[in-house]
C-alpha cells in the first residue's frame, strides 16, 4: 500500500495537468474567435501605425528608411495640424455641452405627459437614423446663400443674405450645428430610458415637500442622470473627433482649412497625398489626445458619480 | 523526397482545399461562371461615377457592345465613386498587389501615378503606323497632360484623353436683357464683364443683393478656375516636368487681385467662397447671371435652365483660354503582355471617331478629336445646339491644367491660398507668396 502511494499520486499530477492543460485549450479556443478579430482590427492596426510614424513615405522604387522623430518634428511645424487641432477643440467644447443640454432639454420634454408624445419623440430621433452624407447634403442646400432655408427664414426679419459656409467666421460654426442637431436625438434616447427608470415616488415626495420642479431637477433628477451623462459625454467625445462625413460634403475642410478637423486631415494627407508616414503620426497624436481625455474621465468624474 | 513538414503542409492543403476552393468559389462566382468559357481574358475598369444614373447605362452599352464585337475579352466595369474615391480605391488596389487593369482617373493624376509607379509609358504598345496614327489623332493639347519625360529626358504617353472639359461661361439671356445689355452678346473681355457686372447686380430698396453678376466657384478646386485667369492674364503656373511651380510672378498676384476685386472692389459677386456643387443651382434660381463651370455641364445646363441661355469662352485680357480638364484613360503596370493588348484595343475602341462624337453628345464633355466632330450625328447635333461648338472652338485657346509632382498636395497649397485671399485673411501677394514657398518645399525632393 505504502509503496503504490508514489505512483497513485503521479497518476493524479498527471491527470490533473492534463486537465488543466485541456482546460487551458478550451479556454483559448473559446476566446479565439475574439481575440483574433481584436489583434487583426485594432491591436496590429496599432502597433503598424505608431512604428510606421518613424518611418520616411515609400514611393514607388523608393522603400521606407527609418528617420526616428523627423514626422513628429515636421507636424509642429506644420500650420494646417495646428490649425486643425484648433478647430478640432473649439468643435469639441462646443459640441459636447449642446448635444448634451438638448438632449437633457428634449428628453425631460418628451417625457412628460404632453399631447403627440409618440410623434415628438420620432420627430427628435429621425436625424440619428438618416445617414451623414444625406444630412450634409441636405444641409449644404440650407446653408446655401440667398434661396437656402436659413437666408430665407432670415429674410422674413429684414437680414441680409450670409455667405454661411463660404465665411471663415461662419463655416465652423455651422458645421457645429449639423452635428449637434444629428447627435442630440441619439444621446435623448439614453436620458429617457434613464428618466423612465427613476422610480416616481421621489417625484411625489418632493411635491410634497413643496419643491420647485427646478430645484427637483437639479438636487435629484440630475445627480441621478449622472451615469447615463457620463456615458453620454464619452460618447459625445469620441463622436466629436470621429464624424468627419459632414466636412467632406460641405466645405473639404476650407475655406483656408478653417473647417478643417484632426481626423480630416488625416484623411486628406493618408489618401489625398499618399504621405503614409505622416498620416500615422498625426494618428498618433489623435490616439494621445484621446487616450488623455478618456483616461481623464474615468479617474476624475468617475469617482464623483453616484451610482444607485 | 518529402519531410514530415511537407507531408502536414500537403494534408493540410488536402483538407482545407475544398474548403479553401469553396470559399474563393463564394467570392467570385462572378469571376467563375464567366471561367467556364476559359481562356477570356478579363479587364477590371475602374470608371469614376456612382452607380445608377444614365452615366453608367452608357458605359455598360459601350462595354456590351464591344465584347459582343470582341469575342475572348471581358470588361468588368466598376463604378468607383467621384474623381478622387476613384484614384484612392485604385491605388489602393495597387498597392495590395491587385491593381485594375484600365481606369479612367484624372489627367493631373498622372505624376502621382508615375511616381508610385503604378503605371507604364504606352508608347512601346504602339507598334504599328496606324497605331500611332491613333494617338496622333487626339487635340494637341489634350496630349499635354498625357506626356512628360517622367524621370527620364525622352517624352512618352502616359495616358489617353477620354473625357474631357473647359471652363466656359453661361449666361443667363433674361438677366442681360433685363439690365438692358444684348441678351445675345456676353462680356468679352475683364474690362466688358467687370462693366456688364455693374448692370447686372441687382440691389433691393434695403440694399441687399437679390442678383448678382457672376459667380466664379472657389471650392472644390480653385485653382482650376484660377488658371482661367492666370491663361487669360498670358502666364502659366507650372513647367511641363512638373517640378517648378510660379505661383509667384506678378501676373499671378495680378489675376488673383482681379477675382478677389470682383467680390470686394466691384462687388459684383457674392463675398467669400462659393460652393462649386451649388453654383448651377445658384444660376437656375437666377441669383447669379453669369457663371463659370465646366463645358462638363452643358447637359445639365440645358435640361434644367427655366430661361434662354448662352456659352461663352472665358473673357480674354492680355491674352485669352482656358485650363483643360477631365479624366484620361490609364493602363496599370503589372498585366501580361495578352492583358496589356486587350486593353489597349478597349481603349481604342472607345476613343473612335462615332464614339467620342457619341460620348460627347451624352454627357456634354468635348469630344477629343477634331474627325469626332466631322461625324454626322455630331454634326446634327451642333446644328440643333450651337453651344456645344464654344467649348470645341475654346480648344485654340486652351492650355494644360496644372499638374505637378505631389499634385494633390500642391494644388492644396495653392487652393489653401486661393480662399485665403478671397475670405480676406491675407492679400492675394501674401496668399500666392504663401502658397509658393510652400510648393518649393514639397518639390525639392523631385527636382
Amino acid at each position: 500500500m505504502c509503496a503504490s502511494q508514489p505512483i497513485a499520486r503521479e497518476l493524479t499530477d498527471a491527470a490533473v495537468a492534463s486537465i488543466r492543460l485541456a482546460a487551458h485549450i478550451h479556454g483559448w479556443l473559446l476566446l479565439l474567435p475574439a481575440a483574433v478579430l481584436l489583434v487583426v482590427f485594432t491591436h496590429y492596426p496599432a502597433v503598424a501605425t505608431i512604428i510606421d510614424s518613424f518611418f520616411s513615405t515609400p514611393k514607388g522604387s523608393r522603400s521606407a528608411v527609418f528617420i526616428g522623430l523627423d514626422n513628429y518634428q515636421a507636424m509642429l511645424d506644420d500650420p494646417v495640424f495646428w490649425r486643425a487641432l484648433g478647430n478640432n477643440i473649439v468643435y469639441a467644447a462646443s459640441v459636447i455641452p449642446l448635444t448634451i443640454a438638448l438632449a437633457l432639454a428634449m428628453a425631460v420634454w418628451v417625457n412628460g405627459k404632453i399631447a403627440g408624445r409618440p410623434l415628438l419623440r420620432l420627430s427628435f430621433f429621425t436625424p440619428t437614423v438618416l445617414p451623414m452624407i444625406a444630412v450634409a447634403n441636405i444641409w449644404l442646400f440650407f446653408y446655401s446663400p440667398g434661396y437656402g432655408l436659413l437666408d430665407q427664414v432670415l429674410g422674413l426679419f429684414g437680414i441680409a443674405t450670409h455667405n454661411w459656409l463660404g465665411n471663415e467666421h461662419t463655416a465652423l460654426a455651422c458645421l457645429i450645428a449639423v452635428a449637434v442637431w444629428k447627435d442630440a436625438g441619439f444621446f435623448m434616447i439614453f436620458y429617457l430610458a434613464a428618466l423612465q427608470q427613476m422610480s416616481p415616488r421621489l417625484a411625489e415626495a418632493a411635491a410634497l415637500e413643496g419643491a420647485s420642479r427646478w430645484y427637483f431637477f437639479r438636487r435629484v433628477t440630475f445627480p441621478l442622470l449622472m451615469p447615463t451623462t457620463l456615458f453620454v459625454l464619452i460618447n459625445a467625445i469620441i463622436n466629436s473627433f470621429r464624424l468627419v462625413d459632414h466636412i467632406v460634403v460641405m466645405t473639404q475642410g476650407g475655406p483656408d482649412n478653417s473647417t478643417a478637423l484632426l481626423l480630416f486631415y488625416i484623411y486628406e494627407v493618408g489618401f489625398k497625398f499618399w504621405d503614409t508616414a505622416y498620416a500615422p503620426t498625426l494618428t498618433v497624436a489623435l490616439l494621445t489626445l484621446l487616450a488623455i481625455l478618456a483616461l481623464g474621465q474615468f479617474l476624475i468624474l468617475d469617482r464623483r458619480i453616484h451610482y444607485q | 523526397m518529402q519531410g514530415p513538414e511537407q507531408l502536414a503542409v500537403s494534408a493540410a492543403i488536402k483538407w482545407l482545399g475544398p474548403i479553401v476552393g469553396v470559399v474563393m468559389a463564394a467570392l467570385t462566382s462572378g469571376a467563375m461562371t464567366c471561367g467556364a468559357m476559359a481562356k477570356d481574358t478579363e479587364l477590371d475598369f475602374y470608371y469614376p461615377i456612382s452607380v445608377g444614373g444614365p452615366i453608367p447605362k452608357i458605359i455598360d452599352g459601350y462595354v456590351a457592345d464591344f465584347e459582343k464585337e470582341n469575342p475572348g475579352i471581358t470588361i468588368k466595369a466598376i463604378y468607383a465613386g467621384t474623381y478622387e474615391d476613384t484614384l484612392v480605391k485604385a491605388l489602393t488596389a495597387f498597392k495590395s498587389g491587385e491593381p485594375p487593369d484600365i481606369a479612367v482617373l484624372l489627367t493631373t493624376d498622372m505624376f502621382t501615378l508615375i511616381d508610385e509607379d503604378a503605371i507604364a509609358p504606352l508608347d512601346e504598345l504602339l507598334k504599328t503606323d496606324a497605331d500611332k496614327a491613333w494617338a496622333g489623332s487626339f487635340y494637341p493639347v489634350f496630349m499635354e497632360n498625357s506626356r512628360t519625360g517622367g524621370k527620364t529626358s525622352d517624352v512618352k504617353i502616359w495616358s489617353i484623353p477620354f473625357q474631357r472639359s473647359t471652363i466656359v461661361m453661361y449666361w443667363n439671356k433674361d438677366a442681360f436683357r433685363a439690365a438692358g445689355l444684348d441678351p445675345d452678346k456676353a462680356p468679352d473681355t475683364w474690362d466688358e464683364l467687370v462693366a456688364d457686372g455693374g448692370k447686372l447686380t441687382k440691389r433691393d430698396t434695403a440694399g441687399n443683393i437679390s442678383q448678382w453678376a457672376i459667380e466664379i466657384p472657389s471650392t472644390s478646386a480653385p485653382h482650376w478656375l484660377l488658371q482661367g485667369l492666370t491663361i487669360a492674364n498670358n502666364t502659366r503656373l507650372v513647367n511641363q516636368a512638373g517640378t517648378e511651380t510660379y505661383f509667384d510672378k506678378p501676373a499671378v498676384i495680378q489675376a488673383l487681385q482681379f477675382w478677389v476685386d470682383l467680390s470686394r472692389m466691384d462687388k459684383i459677386e457674392p463675398p467669400g467662397t462659393i460652393e462649386w456643387g451649388t453654383t448651377p443651382k445658384d444660376f437656375f434660381e437666377r441669383k447669379t447671371a453669369i457663371m463659370w463651370t465646366s463645358t462638363g455641364n452643358l447637359t445639365n445646363v440645358r435640361s434644367n435652365a427655366g430661361f434662354p441661355f448662352g456659352v461663352a469662352m472665358l473673357p480674354a485680357h492680355v491674352g485669352r483660354g482656358s485650363p483643360t480638364g477631365g479624366g484620361n484613360f490609364y493602363l496599370f503596370k503589372k498585366m501580361t503582355d495578352e492583358k496589356r493588348e486587350a486593353a489597349l484595343k478597349f481603349v481604342k475602341w472607345m476613343t473612335t471617331p462615332e464614339r467620342a462624337a457619341d460620348w460627347g453628345i451624352a454627357t456634354g464633355y468635348i469630344a477629343v478629336r477634331p474627325d469626332a466632330w466631322e461625324t454626322p450625328t455630331m454634326k446634327k447635333y451642333v446644328a440643333d445646339f450651337p453651344a456645344a461648338l464654344v467649348a470645341r472652338d475654346e480648344l485654340k485657346y486652351a492650355v494644360a491644367e496644372l499638374s505637378t509632382h505631389d499634385n494633390e498636395r500642391v494644388t492644396k497649397a495653392l487652393d489653401d491660398g486661393i480662399q485665403a485671399a478671397l475670405i480676406g485673411t491675407k492679400t492675394p501677394e501674401q496668399a500666392m507668396r504663401d502658397a509658393q514657398r510652400t510648393a518649393v518645399r514639397i518639390l525639392r525632393l523631385y527636382q
